[in-house]
């Protein structure tokens, strides 16, 4: 049972960092001495207003940001660099590669970090476009796409390298209400297929209940965690429990604004 | 009363429609009518256009009735098919395009490299910038006489001049290509662990293909005129002159028609470039990824 030993400890150690980045005229520190640790197979949520540093901390554990003070560990290696065992699924819906049709999109990765020879990508490849259900669409360019099939594409290409931990920074974010909603219940399917670890940024409460089991809270400038909260159970549907974590939540992100807007009253 | 209904709006019952089947509702699909699937076709209608043009040379040119100030299109045509049976004409043309094929892989090769340079680091960048902005709107006809002296009468001379008016528009065009990729593309590439030339290769070029397609056929048409211009200045190298040639010396015999065949040449060549081999080029990649419409 050496797999039971190490779903227990940490797969992602962030403990203590600050992060900092530089505009024009100022230093910014965007996140100030986070931690966290996320296990195997958790569907763990950075959740926090914008300016809380969320995606600045995926972008960091991604390895495209140093930190400052800290240290990011995966699997008791600290992160330098990206790389493809932290694969991202980005917000935007450019993030596929326009030369490339929806299956050679998927294959890439898996051909360039030399895992897989062409054949077996390819395989693969169209395995996880399946599970995405694209399987009409493997050979057509990403530019025919609609928003919601582009990401998932992309969620597909960042599944099929069987990451150690899946990296999302607002997936969803830019898609209509109905698409969202469908797309959140197709990750959880997926999910409960695989098991797979995701990192997951979102400023949307109703999202992060959904989508995690482990939520981190965190409050904007500098961005600090304000809790770290275990979410509803996968297949708990209880609308009055969603509400009141709704309520928590709002809560524990706001209440101290409200205190300190009345003490700057009186 | 009055206020009630100001407040809310009446109630009104839900209303369910049940969709009618589609083979009902009509026509949904119906072929384009001949005419209109004809008109699509780019290549018919500009051909339609090129014959309009030459029918209003043609008229111009009859109305005119002067051979040695505007030959008719029909003169022109004659002359340029007799050109071609004595052979003069098209060893000409290869004479010219062979020149201008080294001079524009050269550029090419130069502006990859200057490129390189550029986006590695930031001094190359720099001067990249000054490079160009001095010499991108140098003539290269200005720097012939240079030329002349540097490298002789000959090829060499001509290959210099190709050179200056490919390097600048190309590597201008590459350099902003590349520096409008998006940050995600290169995330996503540095994502996958590439870096290096491997990056270069796999992200970076095809994600500025548009712009660097458009440097290239900018730099095709500087290098094209160079060509013929500096051709016509200091004529003949080894042996058989180019194009420009051609249509100097023509001139100088007052053989209009044949001076008109020369430049049909050169338009012909530059049609055929454009439409034929940079079409292709464009529809199987930046068309087919839906970068350019």
């Amino acid at each position: 049972m050496d797999q039971g030993l190490s779903g227990s400890a940490a797969l992602l150690d962030v403990s203590g960092v600050t992060l900092q980045y530089k505009t024009r005229e100022h230093l910014i520190t965007a996140t100030y001495r986070v931690s966290f640790q996320v296990r195997q197979s958790d569907r763990f949520v950075l959740l926090g207003p914008s300016g809380c540093g969320k995606s600045t901390l995926l972008k960091a554990v991604g390895g495209y940001l140093p930190a400052v003070e800290g240290s990011i560990r995966l699997k008791g290696e600290i992160v330098t660099q990206p790389g493809p065992d932290r694969m991202m699924v980005f917000q935007e819906f450019d993030q596929l590669l326009p030369w490339k049709s929806v299956c050679e999109n998927v294959m890439f990765p898996l051909m360039a970090s030399g895992k897989l020879g062409r054949r077996e990508a390819r395989e693969k490849a169209l395995d996880y476009i399946d599970k995405v259900n694209l399987t009409k669409f493997a050979h057509s360019f990403p530019h025919v796409l609609s928003g919601g099939m582009k990401q998932r594409v992309a969620i597909a290409r960042g599944m099929a390298m069987e990451p150690a931990i899946l990296l999302m920074d607002e997936p969803f974010a830019a898609l209509d209400a109905l698409t969202r909603r469908k797309m959140q219940d197709e990750l959880l399917q997926l999910w409960d297929d695989t098991r797979f670890t995701v990192l997951f940024v979102t400023h949307s409460i109703p999202e992060a209940i959904r989508i995690g089991n482990r939520i981190l809270l965190l409050t904007p400038h500098p961005g600090q965690v304000k809790a770290e909260l275990n979410s509803l159970a996968r297949t708990e549907h209880d609308l009055e429990r969603f509400t009141q974590m709704e309520e928590k939540i709002n809560t524990l992100l706001f209440a101290d604004r409200v205190e300190e807007e009345e003490t700057a009253r009186e | 009363m009055n206020d009630a209904t100001r407040t809310s709006p009446p109630d009104r019952p839900e209303i369910f429609y049940r969709p009618t089947p589609s083979d009902t509702s009509g026509v949904v699909q119906k072929p384009l009518s001949a005419w209109e699937r004809i008109y699509n076709i780019p290549a018919l209608r500009k051909f339609a256009l090129l014959v309009l043009l030459a029918l209003i040379w043609q008229i111009y040119a009859v109305d005119l009735g002067n051979q040695l100030i505007f030959p008719t299109f029909s003169e022109t045509m004659q002359a340029f098919f007799q050109g071609i049976v004595s052979g003069g004409l098209l060893l000409k043309a290869w004479t010219s395009i062979r020149v201008l094929l080294i001079g524009y892989a050269a550029g090419i090769a130069l502006a990859t490299l200057l490129t390189v340079m550029a986006i590695t680091s930031r001094l190359g960048t720099d001067l990249l910038e000054t490079l160009t902005a001095m010499f991108n709107p140098l003539p290269a006809i200005a720097l012939l006489p240079l030329a002349l002296i540097w490298f002789g009468l000959g090829e060499g001379s001509l290959v210099f001049v190709l050179v200056h008016s490919v390097l600048w528009a190309v590597s201008l065009n590459t350099h902003s290509g590349f520096m409008s990729v998006s940050l995600t593309l290169r995330m996503v590439g540095r994502n996958y662990g590439l870096s290096g030339f491997a990056y270069v290769r796999q992200i970076l070029i095809p994600a500025a293909f548009p712009s660097i397609l458009s440097g290239l056929k900018t730099g095709w048409a500087f290098a094209w005129r160079t060509l013929i211009a500096a051709e016509l200045v200091f004529g003949v190298s080894s042996g058989s002159g180019g194009l420009g040639w051609f249509i100097y010396l023509s001139k100088n015999l007052l053989e209009i028609p044949s001076v008109f065949a020369g430049l049909f040449m050169v338009i012909l060549i530059g049609l055929f470039v454009e439409n034929v081999i940079f079409n292709t080029i464009e529809r199987y990649t930046v068309r087919k990824w839906g970068m350019q419409l």
